[in-house]
């Protein structure tokens, strides 16, 4: 539904011929897409307007590196930016003072507090700890015997609550109980509940008094929307949390709630979800969130990549090629050996300007095994062949089929995509947009 | 820390100025666009900016937020819409129309066969709560209910599925944790078949739409369903949680791709989230929200008023 931001970027500065300077001017369009982007990503729209601001003054005035392009220098800006602000590399558990040690875990309905009181178990018993599991949430049906049944799974001593008990007794009387078996961490699951209701929230400061426990993390679903602002504050105003888990990240949501909530609480994510299975809980890296919230994936790191790798003035002579459309199969195989030093094809596409916008390109499947393909049969032809494909007779597709162990089905199709992309490109050569990766059709 | 977040701020420091402003949202969005019109004689492009801001905030999503402003803009344009005051009410006569779906739900009698509704979403949005609330919804009209627990991968779902039939008086149908949901899916309606059952519910697992083998297993049930009994599912809903952002669109879209969807439940709508991302996926996709759910408890589930909803985003 959503172009990404790389892709708008690249339309944005083709404007902007050359290289340069950024200045407020010529990045003001471009921050209005970063401002979307982040929408679109469910970052808190407050918090979107300071760190547009944020970025604007960072990137103002910053010279455009040789080897990129306006655009991506903007998004190494922003992605570094957001990076920033998602906090520090890496933030484990503080498990300090007396054991055994509470830990509790809070968060809405449905956030997926019971499934990571287990995945934190697993986690613990990996450090050489003594987890027990508590279930305190006396409410929900079935919500006991799910965790029991998951501490039997794995194994985990917990506690027989019994749903007649009052939360706050089942956290003490587990205390004590945990200390006798022998456990040194005590994982507490509470009932989920709505920020707002007070009754409830009340309850979770109860249990805090009572037991002190080591950590309080607030679990937060990745596809939280506006709203994760007023829960986290919620949350954390009342109880003073330690740090977040974000669950479900292993979907395709954007996850911008990691942002807002760092953002409200100043409180450090420790862990993500990525999965339902039991040893799916993964360390935060704030630079891997950054890139999901803009929706470019390794398009980030590749422009670091690209710097090292691409030779740069190649480059500049391709664009050209590709303007003028005089781009050939000898091009295309110089491009082949420099996707291989750089890594797949899919990768590749993302760093080449312009070549994004293709919207067919995104439905493709760039199979790295048809790239394989592709290469023998273009390392096949003769120079000849390759700076002029129309010669290519049946006979001489027969003869680069057989060179190539490939079918002359296989040559066919790729000299007609060939052929197609050309035209395309003739097409839209003006505005600059490239079409080789229809070759893969 | 970081200057942005830092509290050394002249103005009290930005996280001040941000939690305070957090805490003015919470004043009413009418409120604000009030404010916003306040002394204003012409629609301006400023004044447009800032209403699109305002939809943000209820979740409506960057896509329908510049859809309803470009219909506002038109209508400015086209000049039937001059005066700022008014603009409240042709936009959410617009939204209005983005949710009014006509399309009725399946209504008995189906020829002495039971109505099968079958329900599903991500983990943890509530289905099997709106399960047990809709259950006792059809309890209540006089009818026999039966839930089927297809739900055979969660920890102790079976036995959550059984509190609710329960609590609602509806039998429930199981198998042990762990076997095939299309194989309880079959027996159950079997049973329903053969025993004369109303309507049947049957309960999913929880199960993010990005993971293609387990959307094909719901294929599955659905098929199972079909060859059974002749045109069920009858109902196929789609639970999406109030709290949800963006991805709740992806959801809908891959779900309804997957199975046809015919309805959709909108849960959690008891908190602060406003759930405005069924605005556009209702309109987008055509699917009538069915019901939402506001709350824990058995009778917590209302037929969906498009009206109160808009009205509620406005408030
Ligand atoms: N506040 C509120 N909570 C709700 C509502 N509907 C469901 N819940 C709660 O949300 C949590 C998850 O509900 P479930 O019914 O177990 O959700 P589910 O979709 O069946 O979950 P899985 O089967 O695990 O995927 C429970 O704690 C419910 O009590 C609602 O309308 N409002
Ligand atoms: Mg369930």
């Amino acid at each position: 539904m959503f172009e990404s931001l790389s892709e708008k970027f690249s339309s944005i500065f083709k404007k902007i011929t050359g290289r340069g300077i950024l200045s407020d001017a010529n990045i003001q369009e471009a921050l209005k897409e970063v401002r979307l982007a982040l929408l679109e990503a469910d970052v808190n729209y407050k918090v979107v307007k300071n760190v547009v601001e944020e970025i604007r003054q960072r990137a103002v005035g910053k010279e455009v590196l040789q080897s990129l392009t306006p655009g991506q220098q903007l998004i190494k800006i922003v992605n570094e930016e957001l990076t920033r602000l998602m906090g520090d590399v890496k933030q484990g558990l503080q498990l300090l003072g007396r054991t055994p040690h509470a830990l509790m875990l809070v968060g809405l309905q449905g956030s997926g507090k019971t499934t990571t009181a287990a995945k934190l178990a697993v986690h613990l018993q990996k450090q050489g700890r003594h987890p027990y599991l508590v279930p305190a949430d006396i409410y929900r049906p079935a919500a006991i015997e799910q965790l029991i049944k998951l501490a039997k799974q794995i194994n985990v001593p917990f506690y027989p609550t019994n749903p007649s008990q009052k939360p706050e007794d089942i956290c003490m009387d587990s205390l004590s109980k945990a200390g006798k078996e022998g456990s040194d961490v005590l994982i507490i699951d509470t009932a989920g509940r709505l920020h707002i209701d007070e009754a409830m929230m009340d309850e979770l400061v109860r249990i805090r008094k009572k037991i002190n426990p080591a950590e309080i993390l607030l679990v937060a679903d990745a596809m939280t929307g506006q709203d994760a602002v007023n829960v986290a504050k919620h949350f954390n105003e009342t109880l003073d949390i330690s740090g977040v888990i974000l669950s479900k990240m292993e979907g395709d949501a954007r996850g911008g709630a990691a942002l807002s909530i760092k953002a409200v609480t100043e409180k450090p994510i420790k862990f993500i979800g990525v999965g339902e299975k039991i040893d799916s809980l993964e360390p935060f890296y704030p630079d891997r969130m950054a890139s999901q919230i803009l929706g470019m994936g390794d398009v980030l790191s590749l422009i670091e990549k690209a710097q090292a790798e691409l030779d740069e003035s190649e480059a500049l002579k391709l664009q050209k090629k590709l303007r003028k459309n005089e781009f050939d199969l000898e091009d295309f195989k110089g491009q082949l050996q420099q996707i291989k030093k750089i890594g797949s094809f899919e990768q590749i596409l993302g760093m080449l300007p312009g070549i994004g916008q293709l919207k067919k390109l995104k439905q493709m499947n760039h199979d790295d095994k048809e790239l394989v393909k592709v290469e023998a049969i273009i390392n096949s032809m003769t120079t000849q062949e390759r700076r002029s494909y129309k010669i290519i007779n049946g006979s001489r597709r027969r003869r680069i089929a057989l060179g190539s162990g490939t079918t002359v089905q296989d040559v066919n199709r790729l000299l007609k995509n060939f052929a197609q992309t050309k035209k395309m490109m003739e097409r839209f050569s003006k505005k600059g947009y490239s079409g080789m990766g229809a070759l893969f059709g | 820390m970081i200057k942005f977040f830092s509290k050394e701020d002249k103005n009290g420091g930005v996280l001040e100025r941000l939690r305070h402003g957090l805490s003015k949202t919470r004043s009413s969005i009418s409120g604000r666009l009030d404010r916003l019109f306040l002394g204003k004689k012409e629609i301006t492009g400023d004044l447009l900016e800032e209403v699109e801001e305002i939809l943000f905030t209820s979740d409506i999503g960057v896509v329908t937020t510049q859809e309803l402003i470009n219909l506002l803009q038109d209508k400015v344009a086209r000049k039937e819409l001059k005066d700022p005051e008014k603009l409240k009410a042709v936009l959410r006569e617009y939204m209005l129309s983005f949710l009014r779906i006509d399309s009725p739900a399946q209504s008995f009698p189906l020829n002495g066969q039971p109505l099968v509704i079958m329900v599903v979403g991500v983990n943890g949005v509530g289905k099997t709560t709106s399960i047990g609330k809709i259950a006792s919804r059809y309890k209540s009209e006089g009818k026999s209910v039966m839930l089927v627990a297809a739900d055979t991968f969660r920890a102790a779902a079976v036995e959550q599925l059984i509190i609710w039939g329960d609590r609602a008086g509806a039998e429930v149908i199981k198998q042990s944790t762990g076997s095939d949901p299309s194989a309880v899916v079959f027996d159950g309606l079997t049973a329903a078949v053969s025993r004369v059952f109303d309507v049947v519910i049957i309960d999913t697992a929880g199960r993010l739409h990005t993971k293609t083998n387990l959307m094909q297993e719901l294929q599955k049930i659905n098929r199972v369903i079909g060859q059974k009994i002749q045109g069920a599912p009858h109902e196929i809903w789609l639970v999406l949680d109030a709290t949800t952002g963006q991805n709740s669109i992806s959801q809908a879209e891959v779900f309804n791709n997957i199975l046809g969807l015919t309805g959709i439940i909108l849960t959690k709508l008891d908190g602060t989230a406003k759930g405005g991302i069924v605005v556009g996926i209702s309109h987008q996709l055509g699917i009538p929200i069915r019901y939402i759910g506001i709350g824990e408890k058995i009778d917590d589930l209302r037929p969906f008023d498009p009206d109160d909803f808009v009205k509620a985003i406005f408030e």
